[in-house]
């Protein structure tokens, strides 16, 4: 595979603030890769390195072939950049803003910039001043879509969009994808994420901490199930890979959680017992990145905090 | 219940402003005091005797130059002399601080929106205006107590000393009341200050044109100015005259304008939305015109506001003391002992020419006070995260910084020519001098350029090196630029120390002959700070966020 990013033990620190920690990531050409962690975790710290924005302490960063820091000017006309919490020159409009970032990069399409106006249904002729938070953030997403470049580095780009706006984000970013181009997307939300990436990494206290496609992340997820049954649920507990396990009184219905490798025992041993109902909810990524979220601190040697028992949706099973 | 408790919430308002303010405004009075202690103390030693006091005093009742910039002569003591040598250092310290804290925690508050955060909570409409109001008020309360406190250390009387401390106080006062009513009109804190700013300067005009055209009493040793230095705060300031008439009864018209003006400010608040001024926001176009499309159209963009509103004003106030120069002229012929005195300044010099250099350096100073601003936006640019996205497009940050260079550095010459030719063109208009006018005027004002331009290379400096730091260490520097030029002969500073300033080192032309050594050496200071600055700023991180 191709890479588009790649860093190896990148640090940054602030002061006495670790920014980044050894981060290790890489993106491949054309795919949309996710990059998820809690607040404060370091994604904008290392997307602005990746732009030049920031200098690294430490580690290896290479982007589209370049040195971030040093090609600066000749890599920013092959990529386009959405700052999550865009600021803006007040007297300027809208549409004078979009040109603006756009030109400044290289050559607009005005045709695809037209277009994306119309999509994201931004007045282009308002000042920037008088813009919504969502309406300031259409300005930086038009100014950045509409250009047809190798590499988008979005960071929350769609924090404050409407329900409405996320999905003409999501048809944008496909119609991207189609063309070859490559999306490195932080965000915090996971419908966005699954909806959208190939591979993710989760980064967090500056570092990854797990990294993968999507299915392969799935796996590492649990499966709730729900069942009745005909005989008394007895030995749940003593199963491998089976947590929290609530009973009622009858124990003759129970809910729990099961490791994705677990699944095929705990299955085998629900059969002996009679099942009369079975409801289990799919593996959600949500779960993953809770845990990753999670206040305590990951442990050093990779593993993951357990989880702690929280409310699910139930979905029946397929 | 916001409309009906307006100032709920103001006294933890209060106490957040002072915690905000917690090292900047001490750090503002302690220097305002310490200078005050300096200026009484070293006045003493330059006038020892009686006979001393009262020749001093008597030129200065009579020398339209000191009458201009220093204001009413008000008697032979030690003083009164002192203290109407350095008001004008102090009050405009005093107002500029006055005016930067109600700004900054009114207008540059909802600016960063942190407003809208307390305009949530339980918070009454006017509770911002109010907390500031407290903070500031106090602020010169205190700083009325320590000026008075600093005089009378001196061995002064203390009736004296309050009075000196009541014109301090009550010109930041009145500037402060200035700013709320900026604060209120204009949506940003840039405009808001240009607002105290340019009340500043009003206000210095017509007391100067009052106390030129004043009236010499009391033997000789004291000016009763005309009635235009009566409109102005500054002029009610002087017109306190502490050690000679102690006129307390102008403790009221402070209060009365500070009160009417924060009245106005109040009124306004309730007239408009929160992050809005009183001017509504227009349409703009959907497309952007070739013009704005570089760093450099950009930038002009940016700054183009803020050099029209400093072209107009040093038009005006060019204009205003260019014509003060025929009542100049009458007052030389009339009076030898005046030539004298001047003449001790650069012996072989025609007087008129002096009298264009002296001007032009205070103007150069005001200048300078545009480069240093028009630079720090290169600053807010970045501390507001503006500058982020467009570095990140194929903008080199060179060429971001040489677009507000080219306009700043362009900006300033512009302004200082202007003023130059705004003041020769009235001079000539009144006197029929029109070469001398205008030659004079405008050769004493380019002169002040490479000075401003050295100042500007050291803002490159800082805000490469020091980015947070920027802001107060470049506005300190011009704030001691003026200190050493007004009063640094007085203060008896060390001749290094005057050097450091730029404006140290301007020949006195057209009074003197232009040397180009001094000159070229500010130029090379200018381009090195630059170099400097620019260096340092291509290997430093993004700074975003103060
Ligand atoms: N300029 C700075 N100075 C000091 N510390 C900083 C600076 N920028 C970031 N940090 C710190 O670096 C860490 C990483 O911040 P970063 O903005 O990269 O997080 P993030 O993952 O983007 O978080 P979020 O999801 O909230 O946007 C945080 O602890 C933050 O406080
Ligand atoms: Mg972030």
């Amino acid at each position: 595979m191709e890479h588009v990013i790649r860093t190896q033990g990148l640090v940054k620190a602030f002061g006495r603030t670790q920014a980044l920690n050894g981060l290790d990531l890489e993106v491949g050409r054309g795919e949309v890769h996710g990059f998820l962690g809690p607040n404060g975790a370091g994604k904008s710290t290392t997307i602005r390195v990746l732009l030049g924005l920031l200098r690294k302490d430490g580690g290896h960063a290479t982007l589209l072939g370049g040195d971030p820091w040093r090609d600066a000017v000749s890599l920013h006309r092959r990529l386009a950049y959405v700052p999550g919490d865009v600021q803006l020159w007040p007297n300027l409009s809208g549409g004078e803003a979009i040109d603006l970032l756009g030109a400044l990069r290289g050559p607009v399409d005005v045709g695809r910039r037209d277009e994306l106006v119309e999509r994201f249904q931004l007045d282009p002729t308002k000042r920037c001043s008088t813009y919504s938070k969502g309406n300031r953030q259409k300005v930086a997403i038009v100014a950045g879509l509409a250009s047809d470049v190798e590499l988008y580095l979005l960071d929350e780009p769609t924090s404050g969009l409407d329900p409405l706006m996320e999905t003409v984000f999501q048809e944008v970013v496909h119609e991207i994808t189609a063309r070859g181009g490559t999306v490195l997307l932080s965000s915090h939300i996971l419908t966005e994420a699954e909806a959208l990436c190939d591979r993710v990494s989760i980064i967090r206290d500056g570092r990854i901490v797990e990294q993968g496609t999507l299915a392969s992340l799935r796996h590492l997820t649990r499966t709730t199930l729900h069942v009745t049954t005909r005989h008394p649920l007895d030995g749940l507990d003593g199963l491998p890979g089976v947590h929290d396990v609530v009973t009622t009184h009858d124990r003759r219905a129970a809910g729990f959680e099961v490791e994705a490798d677990h699944l095929d025992g705990v299955v085998q041993h629900l059969g002996g017992i009679g099942v009369l109902t079975l409801t289990s909810a799919p593996p959600t990524l949500e779960e993953l990145f809770l845990r990753h979220y999670g206040s305590e601190p990951a442990r050093p040697d990779g593993t993951d905090v357990p989880a702690t028992p929280r409310p699910r949706r139930a979905r029946t099973s397929r | 219940m916001t409309t009906t408790r307006p100032l709920a919430g103001s006294w933890r308002l209060v106490r957040l402003a002072v915690r905000r303010d917690r090292t900047v405004l001490p750090v503002w009075i302690a220097s305002i005091t310490v200078l005050t202690w300096a200026v009484v103390a070293s006045y003493a030693a330059t006038v020892p005797t009686e006979a001393d006091r009262i020749a001093t005093a008597t030129l200065s009742a009579s020398n339209p130059m000191t009458r201009i910039f220093d204001g009413p002569a008000s008697g032979a003591s030690l003083g009164a002399m002192s203290l109407v040598e350095g008001y004008k250092v102090f009050a405009i310290l005093t107002a500029l601080m006055s005016a930067q804290a109600i700004v900054r925690h009114t207008r540059a508050d909802e600016e960063t929106g942190r407003a809208e955060l307390l305009g949530s909570a339980p918070v009454g409409r006017h509770a911002r205006l109010c907390a500031a109001l407290v903070l500031v008020l106090g602020a010169n309360l205190v700083l009325g107590v320590t000026t008075a406190t600093a005089v009378a250390a001196n061995g002064l009387a203390w009736s004296g000393a309050w009075a000196a401390g009541l014109a301090v106080a009550g010109t930041g006062w009145v500037f402060a009341g200035v700013a709320a009513v900026g604060a209120q009109v204009l949506s940003t804190a840039r405009g808001a200050n240009a607002v105290a700013g340019g009340a500043l300067g009003v206000a210095f005009v017509l007391r100067a044109i009052g106390d030129l055209r004043g009236e010499i009493t009391d033997g000789g040793l004291a000016l009763v100015s005309a009635w235009p230095s009566w409109l102005s705060p500054l002029g009610w300031g002087q017109q306190i005259r502490p050690f000679y008439q102690d006129r307390w009864w102008i403790a009221g018209l402070f209060v009365a304008l500070t009160a009417a003006l924060v009245a106005v400010a109040a009124m306004l608040t309730d007239r408009r939305d929160l992050g809005s001024g009183m001017v509504p926001a227009r349409r703009g176009p959907a497309r952007a015109s070739r013009w704005l499309i570089s760093p450099l159209g950009l930038a002009w963009r940016i700054q183009r506001g803020v050099l029209l509103a400093w072209l107009v004003s040093v038009a005006v106030f060019g204009a205003v003391l260019g014509s003060m120069g025929d009542t100049l002229e009458d007052y030389l012929a009339e009076n030898a002992t005046v030539r004298q005195m001047l003449l001790s300044l650069s012996p072989d010099a025609d007087l008129m020419d002096l009298f264009f250099a002296l001007i032009m350096a205070l103007v150069g100073l005001a200048c300078a006070g545009y480069t240093v601003q028009a630079l720090l936006r290169m600053r807010s640019e970045e501390v507001s995260g503006r500058l982020e996205p467009l570095l990140a497009t194929a903008v080199g940050r060179r060429r971001w910084l040489i677009g507000h260079l080219l306009i700043a550095g362009a900006g300033t010459v512009l302004l200082l020519t202007v003023s130059g030719l705004a003041s020769g063109l009235t001079y000539g208009a009144i006197t029929g001098h029109w070469t001398e006018g205008v030659g004079g005027f405008l050769a004493a004002a380019l002169v002040q350029a490479p000075a401003a331009l050295a100042l500007g290379g050291l803002v490159l400096t800082v805000f490469g090196l020091l980015p947070r730091l920027a802001a107060p260490i470049t506005w300190s520097a011009l704030a001691a630029a003026l200190v050493m030029g007004q009063l640094g002969a007085l203060l008896d500073l060390p001749q290094w120390l005057l050097d450091v300033s730029p404006f140290t080192h301007v020949p006195l032309v057209p009074a003197e002959a232009f040397t180009p050594g001094p000159v070229a050496a500010l130029c090379a200071a200018a381009i090195l700070l630059g170099a400097l600055g620019v260096a340092t700023f291509r290997r430093r991180d993004l700074v975003i966020g103060a």
